[in-house]
């Protein structure tokens, strides 16, 4: 009988041990990630010399691609202003669509919401970048270049913008509609009770109370649309240059990673150049989620 | 006087920006509606005979690939993420060990994909030496859906009431016990149905798989001897899955004959896809729903 409790005791043990080291997994795998991409990324600058200014500010990027010798010029600065650029106009375009989504979802007429805006926001998120990219190209490219007279066949910054917009509305709705949601009924209440339409309640009391919530979904949207990669690299041109307006083309980081890491001597300065762009989409990524704790911990408690 | 026309244009201004908020909620579904419609006609439009066939003109290999991969993936990400999802309800206190694994959750599902697909890239085939192969995209996938399966799993088994808890370990059983026989059995629809989603993802997933699982497939399909590389279950084997193949079809699409309709046709399973795997996992959900009514 002690034996038989003594090996259920070891059996106990065991199973908690086994599922603490898969939790355990979980912070070794990121730790392991953030590692590997800090030493490949930080190569650029301890191997091959080059300042974090250079690669962060410069515009020249002529890196050479034979391992072991550099001397060539690492400026991502077009990278960086192409991302920038493509996710601000989603950003632009994106926030008051799904912030009035949400506000639909919540409040203006939940049951329909729930019965086919919900399951729609979640189909969008379910279809697959390549599948939004190939739609960008055969559709909205052609369409930009047609009415807008774009230059370059419609491959732009407009372009990017639009299909990363469509892609990061569904995060921006849903959070933002939950933080609608979670508000006690009283402050609607206070508000309608006092005269106020519905609209004056929306835009005065319950929008306002919800920012933290809403400033989360428009953060994590940020976030989703920085590491977007196919989608974006189908529609924007791939032109090393600085964009002269939105129908212009340009490139960004994670299209440029997609599309030169493999052609690249592995461990050379064109390589590790790359490298060093992803170790900044990571530090990006990290930011945004450093940014929410920071909304979060500012958050009022109603 | 003064006061009745502020509140008529105040009732206006509701009224019109209502209309707005229908305007947008129904552009949304229309423009969904429009999408999937718009990609389900044209990939059936551009059917040709063979496309579906197993050789270099179809898309066979690659839906196989796609399918496989999510398997191969799954078969490591399930156990993992669920076993870290219960410690995380069931085991682990309030603290900061807790704290560092729902941020490094929190982190790990905020990667954008292509940087998952670099460090794969680095571990699982520089470091290996092996060529591009279906294991390593695999394992690149998993990387993506732990997250998920983890929260999941943690939210599933935190909604089950206590009694659940109470009533068993008062029968005697231990705390594993009591997981294994009482809490997971009881959670597991909810489970199933975020592993269907991540399933979902896997399947339309490529900027991952870019320098994983390689951009060919060259398959022998009256060869099954596992150790061969052509043979189609050898996960060591490069294979190009179906969303890769897309965009594939795009970068080097003018050397493929039929490229612009083998892409139609790949979006359009992939779209298909995605209906297919949201609608089972919303049966599912609503199916939960019912029977915690009680009918």
């Amino acid at each position: 009988m002690t034996n038989k409790a003594a090996s259920r005791q070891r059996k106990e043990k065991a199973c908690k041990t086994l599922v603490m080291l898969c939790g355990l997994l979980i912070i070794a795998l990121v730790i392991v990630i953030a590692l590997f991409l800090v030493v490949n990324g930080s190569g650029t600058f301890i191997q091959y010399h080059h300042s974090v200014f250079e690669f962060l500010f410069s515009s020249d990027w002529d890196p050479s691609d034979t391992p072991g010798v550099g001397g060539g010029k690492v400026g991502a600065l077009i990278y960086i202003v192409g991302t920038i650029y493509t996710c601000a106009l989603a950003l632009l375009i994106a926030v008051p669509f799904s912030l009035a989504a949400a506000i639909f979802l919540s409040e203006i007429s939940p049951k329909f919401g729930a019965r086919f805006l919900q399951p729609a926001i979640e189909i969008f998120v379910g279809i697959p970048s390549v599948v939004y990219g190939w739609v960008g190209m055969t559709v909205l490219v052609p369409f930009i270049a047609k009415k807008f007279h774009a230059p370059m066949g419609g491959y732009s910054v407009l372009a990017a913008g639009i299909v990363l917009a469509i892609m990061i509305m569904p995060t921006i709705t849903t959070l933002s509609a939950d933080a609608l949601r979670s508000l006690p009924p009283r402050c609607k209440m206070g508000a309608l009770g006092m005269g106020a339409t519905r609209w004056q309640a929306i835009y005065t009391v319950q929008v306002p109370m919800a920012k933290s919530g809403v400033i989360t979904g428009v953060i994590l949207g940020l976030s989703r649309a920085l590491g977007e990669t196919l989608a974006v690299a189908m529609v924007i041109g791939k032109t090393r240059a600085f964009p002269k307006g939105i129908l212009y083309p340009t490139n960004n980081l994670t299209a440029a990673i997609a599309a030169d890491m493999g052609n690249t001597a592995n461990g050379s300065e064109y390589n590790l150049a790359l490298w060093s762009m992803a170790l900044l989409l990571l530090i990006l990524s990290l930011i945004c989620i450093a940014l929410i704790h920071l909304t979060l911990k500012k958050k009022k408690e109603y | 006087m003064n006061e009745r026309s502020t509140h008529a244009r105040s009732r206006g201004v509701d009224h019109f920006m209502t209309g707005i908020f229908y305007i947008v909620g129904g552009s949304a579904i229309l423009l969904l509606l429009v999408l999937a419609t718009y990609i389900v006609i044209k990939g059936i439009r551009s059917y040709y005979p063979g496309v579906m066939g197993f050789t270099d003109a179809g898309i066979g290999n690659q839906l196989f690939n796609t399918v496989y991969l999510v398997v191969l993936s799954l078969i490591v990400s399930v156990p993992l993420g669920m076993a870290a999802g219960t410690y995380l309800s069931e085991y682990a206190k309030q603290g900061k060990l807790t704290e560092i694994i729902t941020m490094s959750i929190e982190a790990l599902s905020s990667l954008p994909s292509i940087v998952i697909g670099l460090f794969g890239y680095l571990v699982f085939i520089l470091m290996t030496g092996a060529q591009s192969n279906l294991l390593a995209g695999a394992m690149v996938v998993t990387i993506l859906s732990i997250p998920q399966i983890t929260s999941t799993t943690r939210d599933a088994l935190r909604a089950l009431p206590d009694d659940y808890r109470t009533g068993s370990v008062g029968l005697g059983a231990s705390t594993f016990q009591t997981i294994w026989h009482v809490l997971i059995p009881a959670c597991i629809p909810r489970v199933v149905t975020g592993i269907i989603l991540v399933a979902g993802r896997g399947f339309g997933e490529a900027a991952a798989l870019l320098y994983t699982t390689g951009q060919s497939t060259i398959i022998d399909w009256s060869n099954w001897n596992l150790a061969s590389s052509t043979c189609p279950l050898n996960p060591l084997r490069p294979g190009e899955t179906l969303a890769l193949h897309v965009w594939m079809m795009r970068t080097e699409g003018s050397v493929v004959q039929h490229s612009t309709e083998i892409a139609n046709i790949s979006s359009m399973i992939l779209v298909i896809a995605v209906l297919v795997f949201n609608l089972a996992a919303r049966l599912l959900s609503a199916r939960i729903v019912k029977k915690n009514r009680g009918a």
